[in-house]
């Protein structure tokens, strides 16, 4: 007997995380041309020559990322899917992967020279660090390897790689430079952040169809993928960032980022939290507008009891 | 010292954070169809916080139904928020939405299950807490 070829129907869930992410996914949907790029051509020609190189550089290793994410990550891990819901998610982050690859180019034709920018594409392809990451990601993709051995290299490129170039975008919107470009990368880093977010709730689920032995097998794949790809990455980050002085800026970031990304895994940190002492401007470029006003840490502005909102409980409509 | 009431779904985040904490917590459950914790004196929520890009739909259904009962409702003393500041301005907002509608103060943001500082500063935060509120209503 043949098996039918199934329709989907989004109103017979499996899985709610499907129709959730769904949503978040599609509703915060955005194009480059949203933004008001060209509002930063006059702070771009404040940077200097070699400031303007390296931020070209930093943004064509992204675009290499996305554009792996976009042609074989994505996609790759469609025929995994558990359920039918997955996959149609998994097409919309292949999607968006092709417009944040696209973004950059956008920020390239209105800021940059075509020369710097073709040089710079020269140098991703001849660039070690960036081609040995990008291949350690591959490996797993391809085809034959195992399900949940490719949400995991997944997961770290979508919640931990792509940090040593989002990394410098938030950099100079801490010094009122570039700022609108920054606001384009804020926009990526959300996708990307629900994207890490939904191929490690994946990759849990995945994990709890498997015996103690296999888990553990699993969770040692993760942690030694993460310390090579840390490796790569160090090197990578001081290549670029020796120059202006702040690799070990930028690593103290990327130890953060790589907790967060194992978090989305289901695991616990790898580095300790002094060494994820992330610069606060940093910290406060990332997520704007979001004061801590908080009792525990007795940091931030104090908090101020006042405005009761008179609450009927049919208008509990949060 | 007070209690506490949690929400965590299936990424298991706020669930792992509330472990390592080593405080006897309610879950509210994932299910609509599973029973709701029923705190009998004041006590702390942690929510997680799930907003679109626009801030819609910060706090979790669940969660808003198990406010929506009055008697649940009145013995809310504070709100603890997660989330992830990937999410720029609409980081942790959960924790505001709930702090604007019941009155009562956001004590502590953190990421994700949080880091071994946010453990010892919610562990250290809530003995505070609990000890300032007991004055208050002596």
């Amino acid at each position: 007997m043949r098996t039918p070829v199934r329709a989907i129907n989004w109103n017979r869930l499996e899985d709610e995380k499907d129709l959730e992410v769904w949503n978040r996914l599609t509703v915060n949907f955005w194009l480059p041309e949203k933004v008001p790029l060209s509002n930063d051509v006059q702070s771009w020609a404040t940077l200097r020559p070699e400031e303007r190189e390296l931020t070209i550089r930093v943004f064509t290793g992204l675009t290499l990322l996305d554009t792996i994410q976009n042609t074989v990550g994505a996609p790759a891990m469609m025929p995994d899917a558990l359920t039918p819901h997955e996959e149609a998610v998994l097409s919309n982050i292949a999607f968006m992967e092709a417009v944040h690859a696209r973004s950059y180019s956008s920020i390239f034709s209105t800021l940059c020279l075509t020369p710097e920018v073709d040089a710079a594409f020269r140098w991703a392809e001849e660039n070690p660090h960036l081609q040995q990451k990008a291949r350690l990601v591959l490996e797993e993709y391809k085809a034959g390897s195992d399900p949940l051995k490719r949400k995991i290299a997944s997961v770290f490129l979508e919640s931990f790689m792509f940090y040593s170039g989002f990394y410098l975008p938030m950099y100079w919107s801490s010094r009122a430079k570039l700022t609108n470009t920054a606001d384009l990368i804020r926009l990526i880093i959300r996708d990307e952040a629900v994207h890490g977010y939904y191929i490690g709730y994946k990759y849990q689920r995945g994990l709890e169809r498997l015996g103690e032995a296999e888990r553990a097998a699993l969770k040692d794949f993760a942690f030694s993928l993460i310390f090579d790809l840390y490796d790569i990455e160090a090197k990578y980050t001081a290549e670029l960032y020796d120059g202006i002085g702040l690799t070990e800026d930028v690593k103290s970031f990327l130890h953060y980022n790589a907790n967060k990304a194992l978090q989305n895994l289901g695991y616990e940190a790898l580095f300790p939290p002094q060494a994820c002492e992330v610069n606060p401007a940093i910290l406060a470029a990332l997520s704007p507008d979001s004061e801590n006003h908080d009792f525990f840490s007795g940091s931030g502005s104090s908090y101020v009891i006042g405005k009761a909102v008179a609450t009927e409980d049919e208008d509990w409509d949060f | 010292m007070g209690g506490l009431v949690y929400f965590s779904s299936g990424s298991g985040n706020t669930a792992r954070f509330v472990t390592r904490l080593g405080l006897p917590a309610g879950r509210i459950p994932i299910s609509p169809r599973d029973e709701m914790p029923a705190p009998a004196l004041p006590y702390v929520l942690i929510c997680p916080t799930y907003a679109d890009g626009m801030g819609r739909g910060a706090v979790p259904k669940q969660v808003i139904r198990f406010l929506n009962d009055p008697d649940r409702r009145a013995l809310l003393r504070g709100v603890i928020a997660t989330g992830n500041r990937n999410f720029g301005a609409t980081y942790a907002l959960a924790g505001r939405v709930i702090s604007d509608k019941c009155n009562v103060p956001v004590l502590y943001r953190f990421e994700l299950a949080g880091t071994d500082l946010d453990i010892s500063r919610v562990q250290a935060g809530l003995a505070k807490f609990w000890g300032t509120e007991c004055l208050t209503m002596a």
